[in-house]
């Protein structure tokens, strides 16, 4: 992953690309950018996208779940889109549930999920 | 870090959370050289990402190392073997550290106990004071 985070701004959602290795100093910056980002945007929804994560082991579930959990208590609600059929089956063997994180199949799907989540907002 | 090689045997030394992209690059081409499937090779490379994690975790200075090498049976299936070994101070209660969300480091418990369903064949050596050394092997379907 390069020094800079992949984060890009739709509307009042934004999508954040985690690739390559996460070591713990990309981690924390990934979680610094990504909070202020939020913050910045005063965005209400985030896609996570790792499709192009081709390993998944429970150190980078972890890295995944704080972000969502920091993402939401700043208000913004998180699906997780791209994740590779192989690595699905791996995190189900190890016992890395992911239950408290939304998923959807791919970016469209997350989207949808996301304006479906905002539209209740507003009812 | 290096990778060194004994005949067919790749070594690669842990001494740093750099060095675990070495190991699953290391493990990721040896896998798909033995012919492994994608989803046996993402669970071996998995497994073995949890260990050698543990190994920077637990062990003493964070230092160990994998050897990793291609297996061979008789019939010709093929296989990829990794042992994780380190001079730390082993792992007093294994049954508890093999047992599922069990953690004396702040991980989710599911490292030793997670590796196992991930691999065709686990075996596991630690005591006090002799270290750790974990076996993991994953054949070709």
């Amino acid at each position: 992953m390069p020094d800079e985070v992949p984060i890009m701004r739709i509307g009042r959602n934004l999508l954040v690309t985690l690739q390559g290795d996460l070591e713990d100093a990309m981690v924390e910056q990934i979680e610094r950018v990504v909070t202020n980002e939020v913050a910045r945007t005063q965005a209400t929804g985030m896609l996570i996208d790792i499709s192009g994560l081709t390993l998944v082991d429970s150190f980078v579930a972890r890295v995944i779940a704080r972000l969502v959990g920091m993402v939401r208590l700043l208000g913004a609600e998180t699906t997780v889109v791209g994740m590779q059929p192989a690595v699905a089956i791996t995190l189900v063997e190890l016992g890395v549930s992911m239950k408290h994180v939304h998923t959807a199949l791919n970016a469209e799907q997350g989207m949808a999920r996301l304006r479906g989540l905002q539209d209740e907002r507003l009812d | 870090m290096s990778v060194s090689t004994d005949g067919s045997v790749l070594t690669v030394t842990i001494g740093a959370e750099s060095d675990l992209l070495r190991v699953r690059t290391t493990l990721r081409s040896e896998s798909q050289a033995a012919g492994l499937g994608l989803t046996a090779a993402t669970k071996f490379v998995t497994a073995g990402s949890e260990l050698a994690r543990n190994i920077i975790r637990y062990a003493v200075h964070g230092q160990g190392e994998v050897l990793i090498e291609p297996l061979q049976q008789q019939g010709g299936r093929r296989g990829v073997r990794a042992t994780f070994v380190d001079a730390g101070p082993g792992i007093t209660d294994l049954d508890a550290a093999m047992t599922d969300n069990f953690t004396t480091g702040g991980g989710l418990g599911l490292g030793l106990p997670g590796s196992r369903r991930l691999v065709d064949e686990f075996s596991i050596d630690s005591g006090p004071n002799r270290g750790t050394t974990v076996v993991i092997t994953q054949w070709a379907r």
